[in-house]
C-alpha cells in the first residue's frame, strides 16, 4: 500500500515536471492540417497526391508546376528537343542537397533507374521512365535523354519525378526514407520527424535554392475528419486545413477569423456509361418499362447519351449540392488550361430536348436503369447521383440509384458491371492525359484506356491520340488534342458533370496559395501581409 | 489450473486460424487492393506489376497458404500501404489508444462506482434519481455527437482544452506517451471522457441494482443485527457481492475500447489503432485487417482468461472447470 502511494506521487511529480514544457506555440511554427494521410516519405514508392504534396516539400523535379499547374523551371532551368528522340535539359548550378552534396546529372540518371527498382510499390512511378532508352551526361549540368519514339510528353513525366541524392540513397529501401536515415531533398523544407497516421515535422532548409521558406518550422498533421479538421482550425490549435467541406463554405466566407483560398481544380466529376454491349446486347442494369431486359444496348445510341446529358441540370447540381465549389464543365480541362477546347462549353439543360431525342431513338416512353457511384469518394458523390436519378426520371428514363464504398464500386466498375455511373478524374494539365486514359480504344498491349471503364471507342479519336503523342511541336499537338477532344464532345463519350473547386482555409494572419493540382504544401502557405 | 491455462491457449489459436480464414475471403469479396492503391493513370501493364508485387496475383488458397506458413515464423505480412511489417505498424499505434482505453476505463470505474452506489443506497433522493436520468443520456447520445460537442464547446468556444491530435509526447522504451506531459493529459482528457460516457453509464447502472438487491439480502440483515457499522457493511460486505458483473463488463468494455475505438479516434485524430484499421478497410489492406483482428482475438481471449481469474477471487464459491490443480 506504502508503495503505491509513492508510485503515485511519482507519477504526478512527473506529470507536473515535464508539464513545465508544455507546447507554447514559438514565432516561426506553422501547423496545417490534411485531410488525406500520406503514406510513405519515400517520393517513389507511392504515387498518391498526398505523398506528392510531401515529397514537393523535401525534393524538386527538374520541371515543376506553378499554382495553375504550368510547366516552371524547377532543378532544370531549361529543356528543349534537340532531336526528334533526344531531350536536353539544362540543370540548375550551385544547388545542394539538405546534407550538403552538390546537385549534378549524376543525381538525374541515379533517380530515373531507381524508379522502376521500388519493392513492394502499391503504384509505382516507373512509367516515367519507360520512354527513355538511355541516359547521356554531356556535363555535370546537361543531360540527354534519349527515347524510343519522338515523345513531347517527357516535360510533363519530369513534373512527377522527385530528384535524389545518389550519394545518400544509393541502395536505400523505402524503410530508410521513413526514417529519415536518407530523406535529403533539394526542397525548401527538411522533415525531422515522420509519425505514421498522425504528423510530419519540417524544418527551414536555410539553404533552398528557391524563395525563402516562410517559417522555421511547419507540423503537418493529418486529420482525416471533415468536422474534426476545421474545429482545429476554428480552435487555433492548427493555421492552415485543406478540404473544406461544401457545407460550410458559406458560413466560413462570412467568419472575419478563416480565410478561404479557391481555385478551379483539375478534377473533373462524369458519367461513364456502357458502350461495350453493342446496339444488340442488354446492358447489365437497363431494362424496359416492365423490368425485362431490352435485348438491346440503348446507350450506344448518341441521341440517347446526348438526352441523358442535356437532361441533367447541372448549375442546379453545382448551385444546390455543391454550394457552389464546383463550375459545370463540358470537358475533362478547365479554361486556360493546355488543349482546354474553347468552343465546348457545358452542355445546357432542357429537359424537352431531351424527351424529343428518345423519342427519335425509339424510346419515346423511355426505359429503366439503374445509375451506380461510389459514396466515400467525391465530394458529395451520393448525392449528386440522386438528383441526377430524379432528373432522368422526370424525361422518362426511371432512374435507381446505388452509391457503394468506393473499395467495392471501383472494382465492378472496371470489370464493366454497370451501366451508367459516376465517377471522376484529375487530369494533368495536357488533353492527352484523359485522352490516353479514359477515351482511347482499350488496349492492353500498347497501354491505352486503362480506365476506359465505359469503353467508348472512336478509331478517329485513337489516331488524332496517336499523332498528337508523336508531335514535338507544342502548338500542333494542342490543336490535335483539341480536335480529339471535340469528337469526344460531339459523340458525348462521356457525360461531364462539373470540374471541382479546391478550397483551404487560413486562420487570420495566415494565406494560402491554392493550387488546381490539388496538393497541400508546406510551402504555399505563408504569413498574410500586414494591412 | 495449468490444463485450463492450455485448453485457453488452444481455443485461442482456433479462433485465431478461423479469424484469418475469414478475413482473407472477407476482403477477396470486397474487392481488389490495387484499383485502390494505384495511381488513376497508371497503364495495364504497371496494373499488372503492382498486382504481382503485392501477390495478388495467385489463386485466393496459395496466398492463404502463403500467409499461413508466413504466419507460422511469426511473419504476419507487410502493409501493402505502407510497406511496413503489418504487426509492427500495429503495436506502434497500440500505445496511444492503450492510454485512451485506460484512461477511459479508469475515469468509468472512479466516476461510475461511487455514483452507482449512491443511486443505490438511495434509489428515491433527488441525487438517485438525477444520476439515473443522466446516465440514460450517456448511454443514448451517439458517440461521434457527444465528442463534436466536446470540441465545439471545450476547444472552439472555450479555448479551455486543445481540440485534436495527441500533444506532446514521452518516449519510454521505444512508444510514445501522452500521459506523461501536462500537454498530452490535456489532449487527452477529452477523447477519454468521450469513450469514457458509455462506459460509466454502464458501471452506474449495473452497480446500482447490484446495491438494491444485496441490501436486501439476509446477510446484511444480519451484518446490521451483528451491530457493525454501516460502512463496513457496504464497502466491505454488499460491495465484494455486486462487484463480478462490474467487472465482466469492464473488462469486456475495456477490450472493445481498445479494438473499436474508431469514431472517437478519428474525431479527435488520435493516431491509434481504431483509426489504422478503418483507413485499412478502406483501401483493403489485407495484411493490416488480418493481424489486427487477429490480435484483437487473442486481446479478448486474454481478458476474458483475466476476469475469469478475477472471479476466483472475488467470490471464493467460483472455481475454474478444471480440478486438476
Amino acid at each position: 500500500m506504502k508503495n503505491m502511494k509513492t508510485a503515485a506521487l511519482a507519477a504526478v511529480s512527473v506529470v507536473c515536471m515535464s508539464g513545465v514544457a508544455q507546447a507554447q506555440r514559438e514565432a516561426g511554427h506553422m501547423i496545417m492540417a490534411v485531410g488525406a494521410p500520406v503514406t510513405s516519405i519515400d517520393p517513389h514508392y507511392h504515387q498518391l497526391s498526398p505523398n506528392n504534396a510531401v515529397s514537393d516539400a523535401i525534393f524538386d523535379k527538374l520541371v515543376n508546376t506553378d499554382a495553375q499547374a504550368r510547366q516552371i523551371p524547377g532543378l532544370a532551368v531549361s529543356w528543349t528537343a534537340v532531336a526528334p528522340t533526344v531531350w536536353e535539359f539544362k540543370l540548375r548550378p550551385n544547388v545542394t542537397f539538405q546534407n550538403g552534396n552538390a546537385f549534378t546529372a549524376e543525381d538525374v540518371v541515379f533517380t530515373i533507374e531507381r524508379l522502376p527498382n521500388v519493392p513492394n510499390s502499391p503504384s509505382s512511378y516507373a512509367a516515367y521512365a519507360r520512354p527513355i532508352l538511355r541516359m547521356e551526361i554531356v556535363d555535370p549540368l546537361t543531360i540527354r535523354f534519349h527515347t524510343r519514339e519522338p515523345y513531347p510528353l517527357l516535360p510533363l513525366d519530369m513534373t512527377n519525378v522527385r530528384i535524389l541524392d545518389k550519394e545518400t540513397s544509393e541502395g536505400a529501401s523505402t524503410d530508410d526514407f521513413n526514417s529519415l536515415k536518407v530523406a535529403f531533398g533539394t526542397g525548401p523544407y527538411r522533415p525531422t520527424a515522420y509519425r505514421n497516421g498522425d504528423r510530419i515535422e519540417f524544418a527551414r532548409n536555410p539553404t533552398y535554392w528557391g524563395p525563402a521558406p516562410a517559417f522555421d518550422r511547419v507540423t503537418y498533421r493529418m486529420i482525416t475528419n471533415d468536422a474534426s479538421r476545421l474545429a482545429s482550425l476554428l480552435s487555433g490549435d492548427v493555421d492552415s486545413i485543406d478540404q473544406v467541406p461544401t457545407t460550410d463554405v458559406a458560413r466560413l466566407r462570412a467568419d472575419p477569423r478563416v480565410t478561404l483560398a479557391e481555385i478551379v481544380g483539375l478534377r473533373l466529376v462524369f458519367l461513364g456509361l456502357d458502350q461495350l454491349r453493342t446496339a444488340n446486347e442488354s446492358s447489365p442494369f437497363i431494362t424496359d418499362n416492365d423490368g425485362k431486359p431490352l435485348g438491346r444496348n440503348p446507350l450506344q445510341d448518341v441521341r440517347v447519351r446526348r438526352a441523358l446529358s442535356i437532361a441533367i441540370d447541372r448549375k442546379a447540381i453545382v448551385d444546390r449540392i455543391m454550394e457552389g465549389a464546383a463550375t459545370p464543365a463540358g470537358q475533362f480541362l478547365p479554361p486556360g488550361t493546355y488543349s482546354h477546347v474553347p468552343d465546348v462549353t457545358a452542355p445546357a439543360y432542357d429537359p424537352d430536348g431531351a424527351k424529343r431525342l428518345l423519342a427519335e431513338a425509339g424510346y419515346p416512353n423511355g426505359f429503366r436503369i439503374q445509375l451506380n457511384g461510389p459514396n466515400d469518394r467525391y465530394i458529395n458523390d451520393s448525392r449528386i447521383i440522386q438528383a441526377i436519378g430524379q432528373m432522368w426520371t422526370r424525361i422518362g428514363i426511371r432512374t435507381a440509384v446505388e452509391a457503394q464504398t468506393w473499395a467495392t464500386f471501383v472494382g465492378r466498375a472496371g470489370r464493366a458491371e454497370y451501366s451508367a455511373f459516376l465517377i471522376g478524374w484529375g487530369s494533368n494539365p495536357d488533353g492527352s492525359h484523359p485522352l490516353r486514359n479514359i477515351m482511347a480504344t482499350v488496349d492492353r498491349e500498347r497501354g491505352r484506356g486503362a480506365s476506359n471503364r465505359g469503353h467508348y471507342s472512336n478509331p478517329q479519336v485513337d489516331s488524332l491520340l496517336d499523332q498528337a503523342l508523336g508531335e514535338l511541336d507544342e502548338g500542333k499537338r494542342e490543336q490535335i488534342e483539341i480536335n480529339a477532344q471535340r469528337i469526344v464532345a460531339q459523340d458525348v463519350g462521356i457525360i461531364p458533370l462539373h470540374i471541382q473547386t479546391n478550397i483551404w482555409a487560413t486562420r487570420q494572419g495566415y494565406i494560402h496559395e491554392p493550387r488546381a493540382d490539388e496538393l497541400t504544401r508546406p510551402q504555399d502557405v505563408r504569413p498574410a501581409p500586414a494591412r | 489450473m495449468t490444463l485450463y491455462l492450455i485448453r485457453r491457449l488452444f481455443q485461442a489459436l482456433l479462433v485465431m486460424l478461423a479469424m484469418s480464414l475469414i478475413v482473407f475471403i472477407g476482403v477477396y469479396g470486397i474487392g481488389d487492393p490495387v484499383e485502390i492503391l494505384i495511381s488513376p493513370d497508371a497503364d495495364q501493364a504497371e496494373r499488372a506489376r503492382a498486382v504481382a508485387a503485392l501477390g495478388l496475383d495467385l489463386p485466393l488458397w496459395q496466398q492463404y497458404g502463403v500467409f499461413l506458413v508466413r504466419a507460422l515464423q511469426g511473419d504476419l505480412g507487410r502493409s501493402f500501404v505502407y510497406n511496413v511489417p503489418a504487426l509492427q505498424l500495429i503495436l506502434q499505434r497500440m500505445p496511444a489508444t492503450l492510454e485512451l482505453a485506460v484512461g477511459a476505463t479508469v475515469l468509468a470505474i472512479v466516476v461510475g462506482l461511487p455514483l452507482g452506489l449512491y443511486a443505490g443506497l438511495k434509489p428515491d433522493s433527488i441525487g438517485g434519481r438525477s444520476i439515473m436520468a443522466g446516465s440514460i443520456l450517456g448511454f443514448s447520445l451517439p458517440s461521434f455527437w457527444v465528442g463534436l460537442m466536446l470540441i465545439m464547446v471545450f476547444a472552439v468556444q472555450l479555448g479551455w482544452l486543445p481540440s485534436t491530435g495527441r500533444g506532446t509526447t514521452v518516449e519510454i522504451l521505444g512508444s510514445r506517451w501522452s500521459f506523461l506531459t501536462r500537454d498530452g493529459l490535456a489532449h487527452m482528457i477529452m477523447p477519454a471522457m468521450n469513450l469514457a460516457l458509455f462506459k460509466i453509464s454502464l458501471v452506474i447502472r449495473l452497480t446500482r441494482a447490484g446495491v438494491r438487491e444485496a441490501m436486501l439480502m439476509d446477510y446484511v440483515k444480519f451484518a446490521r443485527a451483528k451491530g457493525l457499522t454501516n460502512s463496513r457493511v457496504i464497502f466491505v460486505h454488499v460491495f465484494k457481492n455486486i462487484l463480478i458483473p462490474v467487472v465482466t463488463v469492464t473488462g469486456l468494455e475495456f477490450g472493445s475500447t481498445i479494438a473499436f475505438s474508431v469514431v472517437t479516434e478519428s474525431i479527435f485524430a488520435w493516431p491509434g489503432m481504431g483509426k489504422l484499421i478503418i483507413d485499412s478497410i478502406n483501401v483493403l489492406d489485407r495484411p493490416v485487417i488480418v493481424a489486427y483482428l487477429m490480435m484483437i482475438v487473442f486481446m479478448f481471449i486474454i481478458i476474458n482468461l483475466v476476469v475469469d481469474l478475477t472471479y476466483t477471487i472475488l467470490d471464493p464459491r467460483v472455481r475454474l472447470e478444471s480440478k486438476a490443480i
